[in-house]
């Protein structure tokens, strides 16, 4: 501001009489309008992005809804071949408690032959390979996947099966067949006691 | 009346008052009252008209059924129970508003098809065309959220589906997914600013409305010839001519709706929609809604990985550029005839086009895995899959290919030379018995 006043003092005096844009041009041909036009510009653009960004935030996660990210979940009634779904996060969390067989076929699966290849034991938590814990949501478009069920159908691969668009989850709830791209993602969890386990 | 073009000197005292401080009563007069329509504009003319009054059915509806609905993952399907059994007149209030929206869209496209014959979005109305989009993007965006409301099965899961979609986009996408829905799945958060937005859009299609019917007054419309009002005698003031036109068209129109709603109310719905939502039970078969099956055909025809982009991506990609498309299709048709009526292949592929959509349609409500049917004949040798990759080819081979190359190939018809001489008599060409006050007194004013 001082500077721009001081530069346009002598230039107004030199040219009296001349309209009064060009008497308050500074050396460099900018104007006290045009420092007031881009000072102003800039606050409202900052202005506005920080006001916007608040809007755009707010329709994320609230912290209540955040708050309820871990549950914590006792697994001793759950027998061999059993499954048990629990609600974390509002989404239902799958945890089978395997049979042998079960995990001989997930473990023998033949990663060339996955579409999300990754082997069973970077599915389990703590060499519990008896236990599978993961996210119940269809990587496709978010349906359920049937198999919790007895009597439900579990697909081709003894895992679950998607019936909204036909994904084929194997016993360590990876995609084998249909449009899902991606494997049933493994929530993070720990053993907090031997049969406790806390999700989240 | 209709043909004094200056402005109109209105006996009341009060509405020359209020004219001369805001000339609303000129602007009608000069917009609905003596503004000029083609002589020869035919019933299909009507469903600008007959949308209008859809969404202000909307909108009204919307607003009084609002003040009994709860927008609570608890309440909500409670609340909108209680509309139909408790609340004096709910359930007609949502019967119309829940046909409205059917009947809103079948306005639409029959609007829009209109246009695609008659070739109404070429110059100069390629920016009201284009308005035009826009208003159907809304309107799916506003139809799309309103049917989470009623929190049904089928709305809980449409809407997971339809949200998932968005996770489909590279790097940002499950983010983007967890924004739009406020929390880590579809629930409170999700209903609540479905809610809000649900009833702001309305307000928005309306001033897009606006521009839409602006620049269709600066350009005027177009009529069945394709070919522009030479003058006077190719038009008549749109009243009487075309307010009692499209009464009589919106009537009709009105009569099928309401028995609709009072005859067959659920005939358009989704059985599924009256089980409250269970966020642990998937329906064994989701649909969307009949006016967006065509899009939802789209969406899974695309199975397959194509270069870098995964099937999911591919399918979101395909679904929003078949109305994306639309914005070009000014540019695509390098046709320089409007008309259907003059283009001999064109006609033919209009039609193609047309039926074409319809089995999208019909895909679009088949299971993924069952073999293609329509009218109850079952094509068992191929899938509804494959039968809609076929089709969703051949939408944009439509207006990526064919347009562009019909306009250099096809050879016009002789366009007539006027719409007066198109639209009368042989014999009475050249002033026979036209109709009084129209173009009676040829060559009058602009």
């Amino acid at each position: 501001m001082t500077d721009t006043t001081q530069a346009a003092g002598p230039v107004a005096g030199q040219a009296a009489g001349e309209p009064a844009p060009e008497a308050e041009t500074a050396e460099d041909g900018a104007t006290r309008r045009d420092f007031l036009m881009l000072t102003a510009a800039a606050t409202g653009a900052v202005g506005v992005a920080g006001f916007g960004w608040a809007l755009v935030d707010m329709m994320n996660p609230a912290a209540d809804t955040l708050a309820l990210a871990t549950t914590e979940v006792d697994l001793s009634g759950v027998e061999p071949g059993q499954a048990i779904t629990v609600m974390w996060r509002g989404k239902p969390v799958f945890i089978r408690h395997r049979t042998n067989g079960e995990i001989m076929s997930a473990e023998a699966a033949n990663l060339d032959d996955l579409p999300d290849p990754e082997p069973d034991s970077a599915r389990i938590v703590g060499g519990r390979t008896e236990w599978l814990v993961v996210v119940g949501v269809c990587t496709h478009l978010g349906c359920i996947p049937l198999g919790q069920r007895s009597g439900d159908s579990q697909g081709d691969f003894g895992g679950w099966f998607c019936p909204c668009h036909g994904s084929h989850y194997d016993t360590s709830g990876r995609i084998r067949r249909g449009p899902a791209p991606d494997n049933l993602p493994v929530p993070e969890y720990q053993f907090v006691e031997d049969l406790r386990i806390r999700i989240g | 009346m209709a043909h004094a073009s200056p402005p109109p000197a209105f006996k009341n005292p009060m509405v020359r008052w209020i004219d001369s401080r805001l000339p609303v009563f000129t602007l009608m007069q000069k917009e609905y009252g003596v503004f000029p329509m083609p002589r020869n504009a035919n019933y299909f003319w009507n469903f600008g008209a007959i949308a209008m009054v859809m969404l202000m059915v909307m909108i009204v509806t919307g607003i009084f059924l609002s003040m009994h609905y709860t927008p609570h993952v608890d309440h909500a399907f409670n609340s909108v129970e209680r509309i139909m059994r408790d609340v004096n007149y709910g359930w007609l209030m949502r019967y119309v508003h829940m046909n409205g929206a059917s009947f809103f869209f079948i306005a639409v496209y029959i609007h829009i098809f209109r246009g695609l014959y008659y070739g109404s979005y070429k110059a100069p109305r390629e920016l009201l065309w284009m308005l035009g989009v826009v208003i159907l993007l809304l309107m799916m965006a506003t139809a799309f959220m309103g049917y989470v409301l009623p929190w049904g099965q089928m709305s809980f899961w449409g809407v997971t589906v339809i949200t998932n979609l968005f996770s489909a986009i590279p790097m940002v996408g499950d983010s983007v997914v967890t924004w739009l829905w406020g929390g880590f799945a579809v629930e409170n958060a999700t209903l609540n600013r479905f809610f809000s937005l649900h009833y702001l859009l309305p307000f928005v299609i309306v001033g897009v409305v606006f521009l839409h019917v602006a620049a269709l007054h600066v350009t005027g419309s177009n009529n069945p010839t394709g070919i522009d009002p030479k003058g006077p005698q190719d038009t008549l003031p749109f009243h009487p001519y075309f307010t009692i036109k499209d009464t009589f068209g919106l009537v009709v129109f009105l009569l099928i709706y309401c028995g609709f709603v009072f005859f067959a109310p659920n005939f358009m719905g989704h059985p599924d929609n009256y089980i409250p939502a269970q966020p642990l039970v998937t329906p064994a078969h989701i649909v969307p809604e009949w006016y967006f099956l065509p899009f939802y055909a789209m969406l899974r025809a695309i199975t397959f990985d194509f270069l870098f982009i995964e099937a999911k991506l591919g399918g979101v990609i395909v679904m929003f550029a078949s109305v994306f498309i639309l914005f070009l299709l000014p540019w695509l048709d390098t046709s320089r005839v409007r008309s259907a009526r003059f283009r001999p292949i064109y006609k033919w592929f209009f039609w193609v086009l047309f039926v074409n959509v319809l089995i999208l349609g019909q895909v679009g409500a088949l299971a993924a895995d069952d073999p293609f049917e329509m009218f109850g004949i079952s094509f068992g040798f191929i899938s509804a899959t494959t039968v809609g990759q076929i089709c969703t080819f051949y939408y944009f081979f439509h207006f990526l290919v064919l347009l562009p190359l019909l306009g250099k190939f096809e050879t016009p018809l002789p366009l007539p030379r006027s719409i007066h001489e198109s639209v009368l008599p042989k014999g009475a060409r050249g002033g026979g018995p036209l109709p009084a006050g129209a173009a009676a007194k040829p060559m009058g004013k602009a």
